[in-house]
């Protein structure tokens, strides 16, 4: 095996984990410890790309163009929590996933009525846009950034959930939410906060992942899914999960996607490798989704419940 | 859904004191995606088809003309429902659009047993083209393999030793691998097929590099092919290997490609620079009209007004006798002006035109263009000899 080639699929799969970590720590935080399930936080993520794209077309600067794209996904969360998501707290998932599903299809068609239908177009400044040689081949600069603001939300995350007042009080959250608030903490505060900066991850990975991906209605869904897949094996409620499970993911479906076709190549004809390798890899991670559910239901790094 | 268009309805009326017998208006049933991801193909479509009509002062064949519009969403069930609706209430004369493959599809049964002239302005699936070909469906997009053909004998023209493949794994996606490998004859060094709805390209665009091919040929249509796109050129592949696509590029798409898009090449039957004065008049109209760049879709489907148009012009106006407005098609096929210059109807009623290699070139400051070479001179698709008609 090409070993350069693997160190390039290698750091291919942890690009794609930082990506899914930025999406699912916001989801596994509002899932964890609200205990509300949000299939909208794909919209979240929609608003960020698109408001990103628009920003930057607009000034040309990428960095306010994140940060736009961050506050707007904010602030459209804070709105979400206070009129939809409060109500609904008290309900069963049922009723949660009936009203974000909703709002999911409210966001796609409102995305067409403002943007329209056609992929909206998403620029990166010109420093940004070439590649470098790494593992002696290139790799987009672009990439190598995302690989950094993921490093820096992950270990920002840390901080704040280890070192500070709020963190301890998302982590005593996580545990048991109501001794939290018995014990005089306001606990609506600290969802509505909670939940802002999940939209605000969520607007964070879409700014990011508009110049490489499509901007359009309906780019959240997909990648929705992925994040779920990540929380579940995470262990829900965990940001250290999240990270673990969203670079095992990544990796194993970038792994699995470049190197599939050709372990199954010795045993079967080029066409059906070809067709069956790509088909098996998608597969692999809910094949391990459904080992960890089977041997841990909890997730790989539960927090603990009490 | 429903808009009625009523164009050209003064004229209508002015039309109609002076004509003794008035005659109905022509109605045309035009079923397209009009909602979800795909509806700007939709809209394009539907666009074509009203600017043709507009400039033909709302008449086809000097008749007064309706048209019906509804929203297939994309759903086979949807769109036989549509197509039932038109046939039954609406007593439609014709039908134009008629949505993707698979919803063409679901509706040729009804479209076969009925006998309406139907117009397909989005596909042409090897089975329509070949053994279940029928003669009142009209093709006026292309079949489906065309463009990817003409992609495999443009890369066999270049010289091309040693190419790389990649597709969505999916009917559609296999059968233009299929047609790009039907005309080149080199070495296919990698061949990948990846997952619907995949995001992210990089480890097959970091196999494809390993490959070390001369060129690249990929059919990804939509948003995906944005995607793909991006990440070929962010990794510097664009420009430095040839890329041929099929069904990626379009005006569309390249509004959110943009530079990125500089150097790729597609195959197409149509190009807003192809050279003749027909095409001329439809670009500047339809950028007049809709203040935006045309793309393939509405061109067969402004064809699509100009067939309908002659076809009705040669009935006098009558087109009571559905075999009889089926023939006129037929004939017309060859006699009206098309946007893509010569236009004939082969024996299974897919088009018989030329295909293009065009390139994407940079073009003061944005985004243009070029035609490199006529590919194919009248192309006839692979399926025609299956067809009994």
């Amino acid at each position: 095996m090409d070993s350069s080639l693997f160190l390039s699929q290698l750091l291919n799969g942890v690009q794609l984990g930082v990506l899914l970590f930025l999406l699912s720590s916001g989801l596994t935080l509002i899932f964890g410890i609200m205990n509300f399930i949000n299939l909208a936080h794909g919209s979240l993520y929609m608003v960020g790309a698109f408001i990103g794209a628009a920003a930057f077309n607009a000034s040309g600067s990428f960095v306010f163009a994140v940060m736009a794209g961050m506050l707007a996904s904010a602030a459209v969360g804070l709105l979400l929590e206070h009129g939809i998501a409060r109500p609904l707290y008290r309900y069963d998932h049922l009723y949660q996933v009936l009203a974000t599903f909703g709002l999911m299809m409210f966001f796609n068609e409102l995305a067409i009525v403002i943007f329209g239908s056609r992929p909206y177009y998403a620029g990166i400044p010109d420093y940004l846009s070439g590649a470098v040689t790494v593992f002696g081949s290139p790799y987009p600069v672009y990439r190598i950034l995302i690989i950094v603001v993921g490093i820096l939300v992950a270990v920002g995350a840390w901080y704040l959930i280890q070192k500070t007042r709020f963190g301890m009080l998302i982590r005593a959250g996580a545990s048991n939410s109501n001794m939290v608030s018995v014990l005089g903490v306001n606990i609506d505060l600290l969802k509505k906060l909670l939940f802002m900066l999940g939209a605000a991850l969520a607007g964070l990975a879409g700014a990011l992942a508009g110049p490489i991906l499509s901007v359009q209605s309906g780019m959240g869904e997909p990648v929705l899914i992925l994040a779920l897949v990540v929380i579940v094996v995470g262990g829900i409620g965990s940001i250290r999960g999240a990270l673990v499970a969203a670079m095992i993911i990544a990796i194993i479906d970038t792994l699995g996607r470049a190197y599939m076709p050709q372990l199954l190549a010795p045993f079967m004809v080029p066409t059906s490798a070809n067709a069956v390798g790509p088909a098996l890899a998608s597969m692999l991670i809910y094949i391990l989704m459904a080992l960890v559910l089977a041997f841990k239901p909890d997730g790989i790094l539960a927090p603990r419940k009490r | 859904m429903k808009i009625r268009l009523q164009l050209g309805a003064l004229a209508a009326s002015l039309g109609l004191m002076f004509s003794a017998a008035a005659q109905a208006d022509i109605k045309i049933g035009f079923s397209g995606v009009m909602s979800g991801p795909q509806a700007s193909l939709g809209q394009d479509q539907l666009d074509g088809f009203m600017l043709g009509l507009e400039l033909l002062g709302g008449k086809l064949g000097g008749q007064p003309a309706q048209v019906i519009v509804e929203d297939d969403q994309l759903k086979p069930d949807v769109g036989v429902q549509i197509l039932q609706k038109f046939l039954e209430r609406e007593k439609v004369d014709a039908v134009v659009g008629l949505g993707f493959s698979n919803v063409l599809m679901a509706q040729s049964r009804r479209i076969k047993d009925t006998g309406i002239p139907a117009l397909s302005t989005n596909a042409g699936p090897a089975p329509l083209a070949g053994k279940m070909c029928m003669p009142n469906l009209f093709v006026m997009a292309w079949q489906n393999d065309a463009a990817s053909e003409a992609m495999g004998q443009y890369a066999q023209n270049k010289g091309y030793k040693r190419a790389a493949l990649i597709t969505s794994n999916y009917q559609a996606g296999r059968d233009k691998l299929a047609g790009f490998k039907r005309f080149f004859k080199g070495e296919i060094v990698s061949e990948a097929y990846t997952q619907l709805g995949q995001l992210d390209y990089s480890a097959e665009i970091s196999n494809i590099q390993k490959s070390n091919p001369d060129v690249i040929f990929a059919f990804y249509p939509g948003g995906a092919g944005v995607n793909f796109v991006r990440q070929m050129k962010q990794v510097g592949l664009m420009g430095k290997i040839p890329f041929l696509s099929d069904s990626m590029i379009d005006a569309n798409t390249l509004g959110a490609m943009k530079n990125d898009a500089i150097g790729s090449i597609y195959g197409m039957h149509w190009g807003k620079v192809l050279d003749n004065a027909k095409n001329k008049a439809f670009v500047e109209a339809y950028q007049k009209r809709f203040k935006r760049e045309p793309t393939e879709y509405a061109a067969n489907a402004f064809d699509a007004a100009n067939l309908l148009d002659a076809a009705v012009k040669k009935l006098n106006g009558n087109v009571s006798d559905r075999k009889a407005f089926v023939q006129a098609i037929k004939d017309a096929g060859s006699e009206f002006e098309s946007v893509r210059g010569d236009f004939k109807f082969d024996k299974n009623n897919m088009p018989i035109v030329d295909y293009h290699a065009l390139e994407v070139v940079s073009e003061g400051g944005d985004v243009g263009i070029k035609h490199l070479e006529t590919v194919f001179k009248g192309h006839r698709d692979a399926y025609v000899g299956d067809c009994s008609l």
